[in-house]
């Protein structure tokens, strides 16, 4: 299917000389799946683009008494800009609102904007270069303050000065913020920016009060007293914290939206273990809703079992995945191992690297290991959907990789072992201690030993492993070893940031305290070339389909082989209703949480 | 008299002093760093981190940061804790009335429970009730707490649903309401790790009570015509209740390490589970004062220990 068809397409449903039905019929018929069609229709301006991104908020009035949270990790601090993982941008999130967040179909929900920027409405320039935000009107802190434009202005400078030492700087780079009026800001980028949601959005986008941070603007920034009471817009305000232990927040009454919130108090309560949390929402109904479970299907739905609660699985971007490295981690080049200048001797060969795709057992993997907590994908790029590659397959075939490798030339030598000019298919397989992830080694390890290939396994503590400690061998960025496996996190919506994976520029190495994200150290031209168009490419039609080429080189030169999807697995009782994202914290939209009777 | 107490607290000093640089010296050489999850965030630049680890001096040479530590520590300054950026000592503080109220009350329950079963095991040795105690007493002991908090919580949390097994600070009832969810949730915990405690000083007392009771003394107090029950308190337990005094005395740092892994699974917010997720984050200032709290209370309660037995056995004299 080329982009030109479906411009054509595209163009007869806005014209209307096509239905938004028969549109997605006939792309449907080309390998693409409906909500991939239907999400085209809506960033090209064909369709509503927020309609049913968030489900309808039913209650009529407030009162809902007290909502009961678990985290098996507890939160240590409360301000959004200094957070260290998802449990600390969770538990500020409770009080502090950026200008949108993401719906979990990826689209953008206006929270503390008037509306979501588009050409059409003339918040988006034609030419990328800046975003005019109309904020919403009448908006308090909760401490009686108005919420303004210099709110937002504040919070860009305060993110981006690095005597702060905020964890969101990485957002407000390259670009300049300008106050219009009170209740206008103008977001002005340097180079055309297709990607302009990141400032102000989600997690990296929560506005802080200007009246309460002021002061602390500096090296000074861990005296405010406010990173500990946070005082923000968000539908509860603050009543006690605890680090490291309890949230407890109650009902703001002067939310800016209506009949929202419709709990009285919140109680974040931190610490124990996944498995407990779990038990603790689906079994005896002590708690509202458990996050981020972890946890082995099988002991999941014997929980659930019980009646009282439900698993939510929310898919996301997440995806677990083996890389086979394309330097020699065994040679030593001025001191550093796995260095870009040297050649994998056995994974240089694309027959190798095509045998050990075919020796993962996807399906079987998914199945008995992850369950509903892990489906089997060949993509590495799988959400939102306008951004999944309908070309790839997965394929578990030992026979096919036995031929495959005959055909090369790597001949069964010593205890059956395959080899090819003195190079043995002898590998050093690692990843971090987890129970599934050790599971799925062995899995590999045994289809592996019947093409002839023997695997070494490797094992290391996490904290070691996905640490920056330069000093450390173990580390995942190092990649000492012939092939490793873990799960990388996209946090976004908009894959950009999650495709600068495999850019040339990116590569992990000493000069940068192997600091780089690409960490296989793969180097193609052709995907540096469309990476550095979809950056600057503003029609979005255009954009998914170089993502999608992008996906399909990264993943056809099989140096990474994608594994499972990790979407996110939360608990809650059965009455609940959450309104949850993968594109953003868990608490995004706790205003429109509530309870049936 | 004096003279000791003051040598023993001088001699205080080099100890500590030396806990302190095997301390520093193992955390610094632990692997992992505090910024592990912004090593896998995309959206942190690596300027940031780079800011980030210098602001909080984890560049500098290991002997400059434990000079730095130390002369912070003499002026009463704790340190930052890397995780939630505020005092540590404040931490600590907010900690510390949950832990002393749960072990303080485990303690009493062990104390309650073994004193009297080990004085009356000790009067009947070998009895039935005796061999009862004996066989208890070693399945206690022999069972770990972890096992004991989770079987627990199989019984009365998820198949008879009496009692809540998340604790919970704060609590919404007041009044005598609050006292009975206090009382419920804090029951568990204070169970497994009193009857845990209770277990080893039960068979602590009877043997301190079969020393004594053997002894002539008591012999002479029976053949006086003294009533038995006055005999046992009289004359036996006052005299064996001396070791016994000295070993509770010195387990009392045992006890808040043991209360790490009760506090883990019960959600208790104590120093332990402070501990516990310090470590896994790697927040290096609060495992260095945690730790180095717990190392003071064990030179400190020694010395109690040591006092104690004195002002109990006249026949020990200081010198």
């Amino acid at each position: 299917m080329t982009e030109e068809t479906l411009r054509d397409l595209i163009g007869r449903v806005k014209r209307g000389s096509l239905s938004r039905r028969g549109f997605v019929k006939r792309v449907a018929a080309l390998g693409l799946t409906a909500p991939m069609a239907t999400q085209l229709l809506a960033v090209t301006g064909a369709a509503p683009a927020a309609a049913q991104s968030v489900p309808a908020y039913a209650p009529a009035r407030r009162g809902g008494g007290a909502l009961r949270i678990l985290y098996w990790q507890a939160s240590t601090l409360l301000n959004p800009h200094f957070a260290v993982g998802t449990t600390n941008q969770d538990s500020s999130r409770v009080f502090y609102e950026p200008l949108a967040g993401w719906a979990t179909d990826g689209t953008l929900h206006p929270i503390l904007a008037a509306e979501i920027p588009s050409v059409e409405n003339g918040g988006l320039s034609p030419d990328g270069r800046s975003v005019t935000w109309k904020l919403k009107r009448g908006v308090k802190w909760h401490d009686g303050q108005d919420f303004s434009a210099d709110d937002v202005v504040f919070t860009a400078e305060y993110s981006r000065n690095p005597a702060v030492g905020a964890t969101t700087s990485g957002s407000y780079q390259g670009l300049n913020v300008v106050k219009v009026d009170d209740h206008t800001v103008r977001v002005e980028f340097e180079r055309p920016t297709p990607f302009w949601a990141d400032a102000f959005v989600a997690t990296a986008g929560v506005i802080i009060p200007r009246h309460l941070f002021a002061n602390f603007n500096g090296p000074n920034s861990r005296d405010a007293p406010t990173n500990l009471r946070p005082v923000g817009t968000g539908a509860y305000r603050f009543v006690s914290f605890a680090p490291g232990d309890t949230l407890r927040a109650e009902a703001n009454p002067n939310y800016h939206l209506p009949n929202r919130p419709f709990f009285d108090t919140v109680e974040i309560k931190g610490g124990g273990d996944a498995v407990s949390a779990a038990r603790a929402v689906l079994q005896t109904a002590d708690f509202d809703y458990a996050w981020n479970l972890q946890v082995e299907d099988e002991i999941l739905q014997r929980l659930e079992a019980t009646g009282r609660g439900r698993v939510n699985i929310v898919e996301g971007g997440n995806v677990e995945f083996i890389q086979l490295n394309t330097t020699d981690p065994n040679v030593e080049v001025n001191g550093e191992r796995s260095s870009i200048t040297t050649q994998h001797p056995a994974f240089r060969d694309p027959a190798v690297r095509q045998a050990m795709a075919l020796l993962v057992d996807r399906e079987s993997i998914s199945r008995f290991i992850y369950g509903r907590g892990g489906p089997a994908t060949p993509n590495f790029l799988n959400n939102p959907p306008r951004f999944r590659s309908p070309n790839m397959r997965m394929e578990f075939n030992v026979a096919r990789a036995n031929e495959i490798l005959d055909r090369a030339g790597w001949a069964r030598g010593q205890g059956g072992i395959r080899q090819k000019d003195g190079v043995r298919l002898r590998f050093v397989f690692q990843t971090s201690v987890n129970a599934p992830r050790q599971r799925t080694q062995q899995i590999i390890r045994q289809a592996a030993q019947r093409a002839g290939i023997e695997i070494e396994l490797k094992t290391v503590t996490a904290s070691v492993f996905f640490s920056s400690d330069v000093a450390n061998p173990d580390t995942f960025t190092k990649f000492y070893a012939d092939m490793q496996m873990y799960t990388t996190t996209m946090t976004q919506a908009d894959p950009q940031r999650f495709m600068n994976q495999y850019v040339s520029w990116e590569i992990s190495s000493r000069a940068n305290s192997w600091q780089g994200r690409n960490v296989v150290r793969w180097r193609n031209e052709e995907y540096d070339r469309i990476f550095r168009e979809a950056e600057g490419e503003l029609d979005p039609v255009k954009r998914a389909a170089l993502f999608i080429r992008m996906n399909d080189l990264i993943v056809g030169s099989n140096h990474i082989i994608p594994i499972v999807q990790r979407p996110l697995v939360s608990a809650s009782l059965n009455n609940l209703r959450p309104v949850l994202s993968a594109w953003d914290s868990t608490m995004w939209l706790l205003s429109d949480w509530w309870r049936e009777a | 008299m004096t003279s000791y107490l003051i040598r023993r607290l001088l001699l205080m000093i080099p100890s500590i002093l030396g806990i302190s640089v095997v301390l520093f010296a193992v955390l610094a050489m632990a692997p992992g760093d505090p910024f592990e999850e912004l090593a896998t965030n995309p959206a942190v630049p690596p300027e940031v981190r780079a800011n980030l680890r210098a602001s909080l001096g984890l560049d500098d040479p290991i002997h400059v940061r434990y000079v730095n530590w130390l002369f912070a520590m003499l002026r009463g300054d704790w340190g930052f804790s890397f995780v939630s950026r505020i005092p540590v000592d404040d931490l600590i503080l907010q900690r510390l009335p949950v832990t002393i109220a749960v072990i303080g009350a485990s303690q009493l329950l062990a104390l309650l429970v073994a004193l009297p079963v080990g004085i009356y095991a000790a009067t009947r040795p070998y009895s039935i009730f005796d061999q009862i105690a004996n066989t208890l007493a070693f399945v206690g002991f022999s069972l770990p707490t972890f096992f004991t908090g989770l079987l627990l919580i199989l019984l009365f949390s998820i198949h008879l649903d009496w009692f809540p097994f998340v604790y919970r600070t704060q609590l919404d009832s007041t009044g005598w309401q609050w006292w009975w969810d206090q009382f419920r949730q804090s029951i568990m915990p204070v169970t497994v790790l009193g009857l845990f405690q209770g277990a080893a000083l039960v068979r602590f007392v009877r043997s301190a009570v079969l020393d004594v009771i053997r002894l002539d003394h008591v012999t002479t107090a029976r053949a006086k015509g003294i009533p038995e029950r006055a005999v046992i308190t009289r004359h036996v337990v006052r005299n064996a209740m001396i070791p016994v005094v000295t070993l509770v005395a010195l387990q009392m740092p045992i006890i808040f390490g043991g209360a790490i892994v009760t506090e883990q699974i019960f959600r208790v917010p104590g120093i332990g589970s402070l501990l516990i997720s310090a470590v896994l984050s790697n927040d290096t200032p609060v495992i260095m004062a945690v730790t180095f709290v717990f190392a003071c209370l064990v030179i400190l309660f020694n010395l109690i220990a040591d006092l104690l037995y004195g002002w109990l056995d006249p026949r020990i004299s200081y010198r």
